[in-house]
């Protein structure tokens, strides 16, 4: 991957702030090519997509005053899915008619997604490339939709300053990842990689998963508020993901500038 | 030489969310609800339109159940035929020559009618009617599939005319000998009764008071269900022997069988319209889906007509499908993908089973003269006419308001 070079369109290069940890990406980019298969190793996401979809959906709508239940709710919205991967919220987002900027540090994920998109007939921007690059670039986005990603960067302060640089004013920001707590520890690492093997040994690096209340100061710092936040909960009998109240192992938030009303 | 003579003529691409193949009662109602949800439709029927939608009578009605009175009402469709539906407010099931009988009518379930009796013609003209309404939706007839392919992200059906359609997801509603059910090697499981239906339609001297008839008589079911005006439709079972016999007779010999087994409670009577003859089967599919492929009505399962339930459960299938790709769609998801499909199946298949089976079951117990069989199921309507919980049961049956309801079947919105 690293021999790889970056598409120079489409990316500021390496930076000396850059968030993004190599080892990380590496381990990611060994797994790209399954992400597209619901019973693969991208099983958990796939499970936890129409959540995910179902959160933003109402939240962004709600933000924009418009219909949910329109074809294309997100018609004339420009959105940024940051650590698209393999486009696994891009393409929805798109389907639901958002103009959709997928980035990804992983190389093989944007050719994984680019490659899903064109045989799915959809129209998404996907681009090799950071949040740190974008925000070089002078980009601007409606909706940034950071999902599973904060978890796995280098430094969350940096990354989410270059996030708010990127929104449009009166824009909106949707972040779910990890909560560090013991039972986070329990489920997310001793039992998503160990016990369950839904995820690969060393996906996720505890010591990264982060609290709300520092989620919430570092957004402050960049300028936004968290203006809800909920728990992404788990039913092992139904194996299905719902919205409540316990964020102790994953959860999702939404942000907005900090003068905003909603 | 053929297939390159087509391919010459029009090789036009269409993409769309779904492609119907079948454009019957429906194929034609999922085609509305879902144009209306917002998806991109469609439609392709063999048989052209005009043809359809001629005004001579052609002496099909179908039962439309309460539950599935709710769908065409949440689609739009049911503004198009109300005034031509005739409501059934009571069912009266005797056994044959025995005065036993069983007595349904709406004020046990203080809920409105049962169902309605609606000609086919007006059914398909109030289809079109709303079908035109819809931007989204398009009908291409006459034409028909030829080929279909299923991939990765989508699939694409050929027609004869040489269109080509791209879609997500096809759906087959073709009718029993479904073309895109044995393309796909779906097997089914079939069974022919020894039994024949004849459809006929009789004007009467009497009203029918809104009454439907179900009477056990030892070929089969014969079933009096009432039309609009003073005109009831006629659902005839006997043996495939006496079905050719019965539909060679001139016009005055049908017409004295028909009074034999109507009697003279409608006064004098006098047949309209063609006479029709099916023989009648069980069929169902062991799959309804298949990667990018949704098999809906009869095209998933054909049932016995006893109960009056082949399209009602064709539109349960419509219904479950609609709010499954809606729901899909909504969350901005491959209304075509696996996982959506499995939603279909798992929902509908069951269900279908369920009532294919009791429908199957009924025909036996009832068509059958065996003296003690017909002592125990007399002894058994007696009872269940004496049972309010049973008949209540009964009846939720028969106007399909049972089992884990699609939304639009419970008149909600999707």
């Amino acid at each position: 991957m690293a021999a790889t070079p970056i598409d120079p369109s489409h990316s500021a290069g390496n930076g000396s702030e850059s968030s993004v940890d190599d080892e990380e990406i590496a381990r990611f980019e060994a797994m790209a090519d399954k992400w597209w298969d619901p019973e693969g190793d991208f099983k958990p996401l796939h499970r936890l997509n129409p959540v995910r979809v179902g959160y933003l959906r109402d939240k962004v709508t709600a933000h924009f005053g418009s219909d949910e239940n329109a074809p294309t709710p997100f018609a004339g919205l420009r959105i940024l899915d940051i650590g698209c991967g393999g486009g696994l919220l891009a393409e929805p987002m798109a389907r639901l008619g958002a103009q959709v900027v997928g980035a990804d540090a992983g190389e093989a994920n944007i050719r994984v997604a680019r490659l899903h998109a064109a045989r799915a007939g959809l129209d998404i921007d996907y681009r090799h490339t950071t949040a740190e690059a974008l925000a070089e670039a002078g980009e601007k986005f409606d909706v940034i939709v950071n999902m599973e990603v904060i978890e796995h960067v280098a430094d969350v302060g940096v990354f989410l300053g270059a996030c708010a640089a990127l929104l449009a004013s009166g824009g909106a920001m949707a972040i779910s990842t990890l909560n560090r707590t013991p039972k986070s520890y329990v489920a997310a690492i001793i039992g998503a990689e160990y016990l369950l093997r839904w995820l690969p040994r060393g996906t996720h690096n505890w010591r990264k998963f982060v609290k709300p209340s520092e989620l919430a100061d570092a957004l402050a710092h960049a300028g936004l508020r968290l203006s809800d936040i909920r728990g992404l909960e788990y039913n092992p009998f139904g194996q299905t993901w719902s919205l409540g109240r316990d964020t102790g192992v994953n959860y999702v938030g939404f942000a907005v500038h900090a003068g905003s009303e909603n | 030489m053929a297939r390159q003579k087509k391919t010459l003529s029009a090789d036009v691409a269409i993409s769309a969310d779904v492609a119907i193949a079948g454009g019957g009662m429906v194929g034609l109602t999922l085609g509305i609800g879902l144009a209306q949800s917002g998806l991109s439709v469609v439609v392709i029927d063999a048989a052209p339109q005009a043809e359809l939608t001629e005004p001579a009578f052609d002496g099909r009605s179908s039962a439309i159940a309460h539950a599935s009175c709710r769908l065409l009402q949440g689609v739009g469709i049911w503004p198009h035929l109300a005034d031509r539906a005739e409501p059934i407010l009571e069912i009266r099931v005797t056994d044959g020559p025995s005065r036993q009988f069983l007595h349904f009518d709406q004020a046990t379930l203080g809920d409105g009618p049962m169902g309605y009796m609606v000609e086919n013609r007006h059914t398909r003209m109030g289809l079109f009617a709303r079908a035109t309404e819809l931007d989204n939706l398009r009908i291409i007839a006459p034409d028909k599939a030829v080929s279909f392919e299923a991939e990765a992200a989508g699939a694409r059906l050929t027609l004869e005319s040489g269109i080509i359609i791209e879609a997500p997801l096809v759906v087959g509603a073709e009718g029993r000998a479904s073309p895109l059910r044995q393309w796909a090697g779906i097997p089914t499981r079939k069974w022919q009764y020894n039994q024949s239906g004849i459809v006929a339609t009789i004007a009467h001297e009497l009203p029918h008071c809104n009454i439907a008839h179900e009477r056990f008589l030892a070929p089969g079911p014969f079933a009096i269900l009432p039309l609009k005006g003073n005109r009831s439709s006629l659902v005839w079972t006997v043996d495939p022997a006496l079905a050719e016999e019965i539909m060679s007779l001139s016009p005055r010999a049908f017409l004295a069988e028909v009074e034999k087994r109507v009697g003279g409670f409608l006064g004098k009577l006098k047949v309209i319209g063609p006479r029709w003859t099916y023989p009648l089967g069980l069929q169902f599919a062991q799959r309804y889906i298949d990667p990018r492929l949704a098999l809906v009505g009869d095209a998933a399962h054909g049932i016995h007509p006893i109960a009056g339930q082949g399209l009602n459960l064709g539109l349960r299938d419509v219904a479950a499908l609609i709010e499954v790709l809606v729901d899909a769609r909504r969350l901005g998801g491959d209304i075509g993908a696996a996982d959506v499909l499995d939603r279909y199946q798992r929902w509908r298949r069951a269900d279908s089973l369920a009532l294919a089976l009791a429908t199957d079951g009924l025909n036996r117990l009832f068509s059958n003269d065996i003296a003690p069989i017909r002592a125990l199921r007399d002894m058994g309507l007696a009872a269940i006419n004496r049972m309010p919980a049973a008949k209540r049961f009964f009846m939720r049956h028969a106007r399909g308001t049972v089992g884990k309801l699609p939304k639009l079947l419970k008149g909600e919105a999707v």
